[in-house]
């Protein structure tokens, strides 16, 4: 059974409530929210298995702190959307604005437009698969996870990486410091596989390269001084 | 923080809504913006006649007779239309330089002038300010408005958004601009002054001096890229144009959307959640320094 919560009429602070009790009774229902009309920090702390869709567009940090709620939504997200997720699945079906997927956990993110500045900054083992794009500084200090591009990559990319993996499609504009494109090894292809999968990508593994760290900026050394 | 809003008419039979779109646009940004609220539109215009937009903190006395006043220095007819603490005055372009220096010896403080534009702003709650001014009533083919968290100068009208530094030119900007102290003595030296402390007006008169040497509004967007240091979102209009720019870290948040009769630019997508026809637009947000412009 779906229970539809219309943002019009119902405050936007009871329809979290709503569903952060249901998620919390492991309930597995599924909700539809209707008009959210880009209102900020929608379906978010849901700390359990239920079902969201939201239809139409939102605002700042949508589904932020998700954990094992699968959140579709059916427009685009303003910043900061599945912010620090921990598990579960959130699905934008526009495009994402910037820091998508800050700093998050676990769980899957998947982006089928664009998705702009800084999506996967502080990443810590979260996977983020983009359909299209992604803009400038994206995986900043990404520590663990995968983030699969289909499009291309803008300035910067992998800026000060720690141990993320970074697969672009496309071409990448340029690669932030101490990024490296690296081999793409049969584990490699693997990961690809399950995660365009999970995504319902159309898209090959072998078409991806891979970048990551050059590890020469994990500690200090003066001869690196110019790339910190 | 600061909330931006501006829409672009594609089609003339919309106009007289535009005010009424705004006007929405505009109060739905004050979670961004709640200490003052601007507009600049840009309506109708007479062939060979100025509107002049000043501002008095008295406006029954300042405003009373201030068109005869006019008159009798500048020697040609002045019109005046009195909303609230603005007045618009309508008199030849020939003696708008003349006009100027009387309404500013009368301690009226200019808002801006050109054959088209208007501005009004104020301190106070979006909504409110746009109740003072009959904002929803005001007709016209494009307008860009502000709802201001006052960083860079102190809350006050003349601190509030949209500057305009010269005939039918304006600006709104989010963010803050880092080199603005310099930039203001490189265009003094050039001649070009600005009223205020803010950092936006300097943006604003940098946009202005470049059209003035010959650049195109893109070129003189463009230049910004260069020449601003700090964080911004800049949204400009000009008496045929609307022009949006954001700086190379894009920090500061920006979206569009198009359809056939509008472009429509805010600060969040929640400002547009009313506009017509916008479940079918085009979404997007602008790239950082890119500079996107329309003309009509």
């Amino acid at each position: 059974m779906t229970t539809t919560l219309d943002l019009a009429t119902t405050e936007l602070r009871e329809v979290n409530t709503t569903l952060q009790a249901a998620a919390k009774g492991k309930a597995n229902e599924d909700f539809e929210l209707t008009n959210p009309r880009g209102a900020h920090a929608v379906a978010v702390g849901l700390d359990g298995p239920i079902s969201v869709t939201i239809n139409g567009s939102t605002g700042y940090y949508c589904a932020g702190m998700n954990k094992e709620a699968t959140i579709t939504v059916k427009g685009s997200t303003g910043p900061g959307v599945a912010e620090n997720m921990m598990s579960g699945v959130v699905t934008i079906e526009g495009d994402a604005s910037q820091y998508a997927g800050a700093t998050g956990h676990g769980g899957l993110l998947n982006i089928k437009g664009n998705a702009s500045s800084r999506c996967g900054i502080s990443m810590k083992g979260i996977d983020i698969v983009v359909h299209g794009n992604i803009g400038h500084m994206c995986a900043f200090m990404a520590q663990k996870g995968n983030l699969v591009v289909l499009g291309d990559a803008g300035d910067a990319l992998g800026d000060s990486l720690y141990e993320a993996r970074l697969f672009v499609r496309g071409s990448v504009k340029s690669l932030g410091a101490d990024c490296v494109e690296k081999e793409l090894r049969p584990e490699h292809i693997e990961i690809l596989k399950d995660l365009l999968e999970k995504a319902g990508a159309d898209a090959k593994p072998e078409e991806f390269k891979r970048y990551g760290s050059s590890r020469k900026l994990y500690n200090f050394n003066i001869d690196h001084a110019g790339e910190y | 923080m600061c909330g931006i809003v501006g829409l672009f008419l594609k089609k003339d039979e919309l106009r007289p809504q535009l005010g009424d779109m705004l006007t929405d646009m505009l109060i739905t940004m004050t979670e961004r913006g709640p200490d003052s609220a601007g507009i600049a539109i840009y309506g109708d215009e007479t062939d060979g006649m100025v509107k002049i937009t000043v501002q008095s903190d008295t406006p029954a006395e300042a405003f009373a007779d201030l068109d005869a006043a006019v008159c009798a220095v500048v020697d040609a007819p002045v019109t005046i239309k009195v909303v609230d603490t603005h007045a618009v005055l309508t008199l030849p372009e020939a003696k708008a330089k003349e006009a100027i220096a009387v309404l500013e010896d009368k301690g009226l403080r200019i808002m801006g002038s050109g054959a088209s534009m208007e501005i009004y702003k104020e301190v106070g709650l979006p909504k409110d300010v746009a109740a003072r001014f009959g904002l929803r009533a005001m007709g016209g083919s494009h307008g860009i408005g502000h709802t201001r968290m006052a960083t860079e100068s102190a809350v006050t009208t003349m601190g509030a958004h949209p500057f305009s530094t010269a005939d039918d030119q304006c600006l709104v900007h989010n963010g803050s601009l880092s080199n603005h102290n310099q930039m203001r003595r490189t265009l003094a030296k050039k001649g070009v002054f600005t009223r205020s402390e803010n950092d936006t007006e300097v943006g604003a008169a940098y946009i202005s001096s470049r059209i003035a040497d010959g650049a195109t509004l893109g070129e003189a967007l463009e230049g910004t890229i260069e020449d601003l240091d700090g964080f911004f979102t800049f949204v400009t209009g000009t008496k045929n144009g609307f022009g949006v720019v954001r700086d190379p870290i894009a920090c500061k948040p920006a979206i569009m959307a198009e359809t056939e009769d509008y472009v429509a630019f805010a600060s969040e997508y929640r400002a547009f959640a009313d506009l017509p026809g916008i479940d079918n637009a085009r979404v997007w947000e602008p790239e950082p320094a890119t500079v996107y412009f329309w003309e009509r």
